[in-house]
């Protein structure tokens, strides 16, 4: 199998109840890289953001077909650990959606659930780092006690991303990230996920077409729960090889 | 759009005065029943307040029963009032808190909770005098605890059950899935997502429908009548076997037992009593959901 590949779906098929949500989709996400998945509402690019880190078994109906492998190791293997998947596989939602605590038990959160620091100090220069590295600790060092409810849509949104990176997954998993921030809180979004990528894997599902051809690698456009086209972005926004995905990128429906 | 004639036009303008007078006649019906239950409310509490204010006072809160409880105060009843819906929460809050979380967030199968809902929201409906006779059944004689606070506690506390696991589970309710969702996919089991994030959010909620539970458990009669309760006590209780002296039943024994007329004082007084205490209870439940609301941030 290609070293650089992270996630490799192949004939992946879901359904929820009866409605059959996905069918047969086979993909193939890099390492490092960053795929969007785009198209219109009820395609599925969300359930199948969704069944990558496993979100979908909480609901009552959801059935999953086929092979979806990170690393190799089949997500839907009887044997896999979903609490240790998800823990590799982060996840931001379309709403900022931070805990009722204070900035920093938000980050923290991640680190007392999994263990994963030694002493107050520790855990302390953990949260820091984050916060660094979505480019909020400049805007909140100094509230850091102070509730996450207080801070703007988009600064709650990259606390979001910060409480993610702190337990250092290997995916990050975003969905519609920025649908409901005004533009300079989404420029700034976007601009972390570019830097992101170095390292991390990011897989981005987007209702905007723009941010897609703005921040993605290669870009995936769902379509009835198929994946109709695949490809590099700047293919697929130029000369996609398909009809219906120029009739979707250039605005004649969706 | 079906463009409307003159004709329609007129139509409606003939109906309109016949609508108003219909509105008219719905808005005194609903006037006249909220004055019904007004009413209602007042004289009931005016009638207690005005017969039983006479002999409530420090004495009659704090002193036992002296003369054969034609003097002296109720303060056992009050103590053996505290008891027992102490006790009953002691049982329930557990109890009916982890049944509201497996229904809520462990069951899987549908179908098996809908069926266990049914059983809750039948308990609620039992008469509880059938609770009582149950409870004499169980816990006063099979299990041997006598008739008891241990056997009327237990009684009082299957009573509020369903109101406990229905207020709690409408408190885990509406903590935002968003929550639940960003802390499993941090890698938090179940559990931890539930006594971390599920749990705290939801506790004020669920401390509401307890209080008022409560409120329920310290004023009803017929469950402890054969399980617990007592007429008279010389003495405090002073182990969970004993028997315990309840405001309500106070009331009932006083009325129904006995031919001395300032009994009916005390009966009243302490109705007043125990009126008062199921507001005060009332009244902190209310305060603690108004303080909880100003404080939630999403």
């Amino acid at each position: 199998m290609d070293e650089s590949i992270r996630i490799s779906v192949k004939k992946f098929n879901a359904w929820y109840g009866e409605k059959h949500a996905l069918k047969d989709v086979d993909i193939e996400i890099p390492r490092n890289r960053i795929v969007a998945m785009i198209g219109p509402s009820g395609c599925g690019k969300s359930t199948f953001l969704r069944s990558i880190n496993r979100m979908n078994d909480l609901i009552e109906g959801f059935k999953a077909q086929g092979s979806m492998l990170l690393d190799d190791r089949d997500i839907y293997d009887k044997d896999i650990d979903v609490t240790k998947l998800r823990r590799n596989v982060g996840m931001v939602f379309q709403k900022p959606n931070p805990f009722p605590m204070t900035i920093a038990e938000n980050i923290s959160y991640g680190l007392r659930i999994n263990r994963m620091f030694k002493g107050k100090k520790d855990m302390l220069l953990q949260v820091e780092k984050s916060l660094i590295e979505a480019g909020l600790w400049e805007e909140v060092k100094d509230d850091l006690d102070k509730s996450a409810f207080e801070l703007s849509g988009g600064q709650q949104q990259r606390l979001c991303i910060a409480r993610a990176l702190v337990i250092r997954p290997q995916v990050i998993l975003m969905d519609e990230p920025t649908a409901s921030l005004d533009p300079i809180s989404t420029a700034k979004i976007e601009e972390l996920i570019q830097v992101l990528k170095k390292e991390y894997t990011i897989v981005i599902v987007t209702h905007n077409m723009q941010q897609a051809a703005r921040v993605a690698d290669r870009t995936a456009f769902f379509m009835l729960g198929e994946i109709v086209e695949y490809g590099d972005t700047a293919k697929m926004f130029t000369k996609p090889d398909k009809k219906i995905t120029e009739d979707y990128i250039t605005g004649r429906f969706g | 759009m079906v463009e409307k004639t003159a004709q329609d036009l007129d139509a409606s303008e003939k109906t309109l005065k016949a609508r108003y007078g219909a509105q008219a006649a719905g808005f005194i019906i609903v006037k006249i029943c909220v004055l019904i239950v007004l009413t209602a409310l007042g004289v009931l509490i005016g009638f207690i307040v005005m017969k039983g204010f006479g002999v409530v006072n420090f004495e009659f809160l704090t002193a036992m029963p002296k003369n054969g409880m034609i003097e002296g105060g109720i303060f056992p009843a009050i103590l053996g009032t505290f008891l027992l819906s102490m006790g009953a929460l002691l049982f329930a809050l557990p109890t009916g808190i982890l049944t509201a979380v497996w229904l809520t967030e462990y069951a899987t199968s549908k179908k098996f909770v809908r069926i266990i809902r049914i059983g809750i929201n039948s308990l609620a409906g039992v008469p509880s005098i059938v609770f009582g006779l149950f409870g004499l059944a169980f816990f006063v004689k099979f299990m041997q605890f006598g008739p008891s606070l241990l056997s009327g506690s237990l009684v009082l506390g299957i009573l509020i059950l369903p109101t406990v696991i229905g207020s709690s589970e409408e408190a885990l309710l509406t903590v935002p899935r968003a929550f639940k969702e960003a802390s499993l996919s941090l890698g938090a089991t179940r559990w931890e997502t539930m006594y971390k994030v599920i749990l705290p959010n939801s506790v004020s909620g669920i401390i509401t429908g307890v209080i008022l539970s409560v409120g329920r458990a310290a004023g009803e009669t017929a469950p402890i009548l054969m399980t617990g309760a007592t007429f008279y006590m010389a003495r405090l209780p002073d182990s969970i076997f004993s028997k315990v002296m309840a405001l309500p039943y106070h009331i009932y024994a006083l009325m129904t037992e006995g031919s001395h007329k300032e009994q009916t004082a005390i009966a009243y007084g302490t109705a007043l009593v125990l009126l008062m205490l199921v507001i005060a209870i009332n009244s902190a439940a209310i305060y603690i959901r108004i303080r909880a609301r100003r404080a939630r941030k999403w």
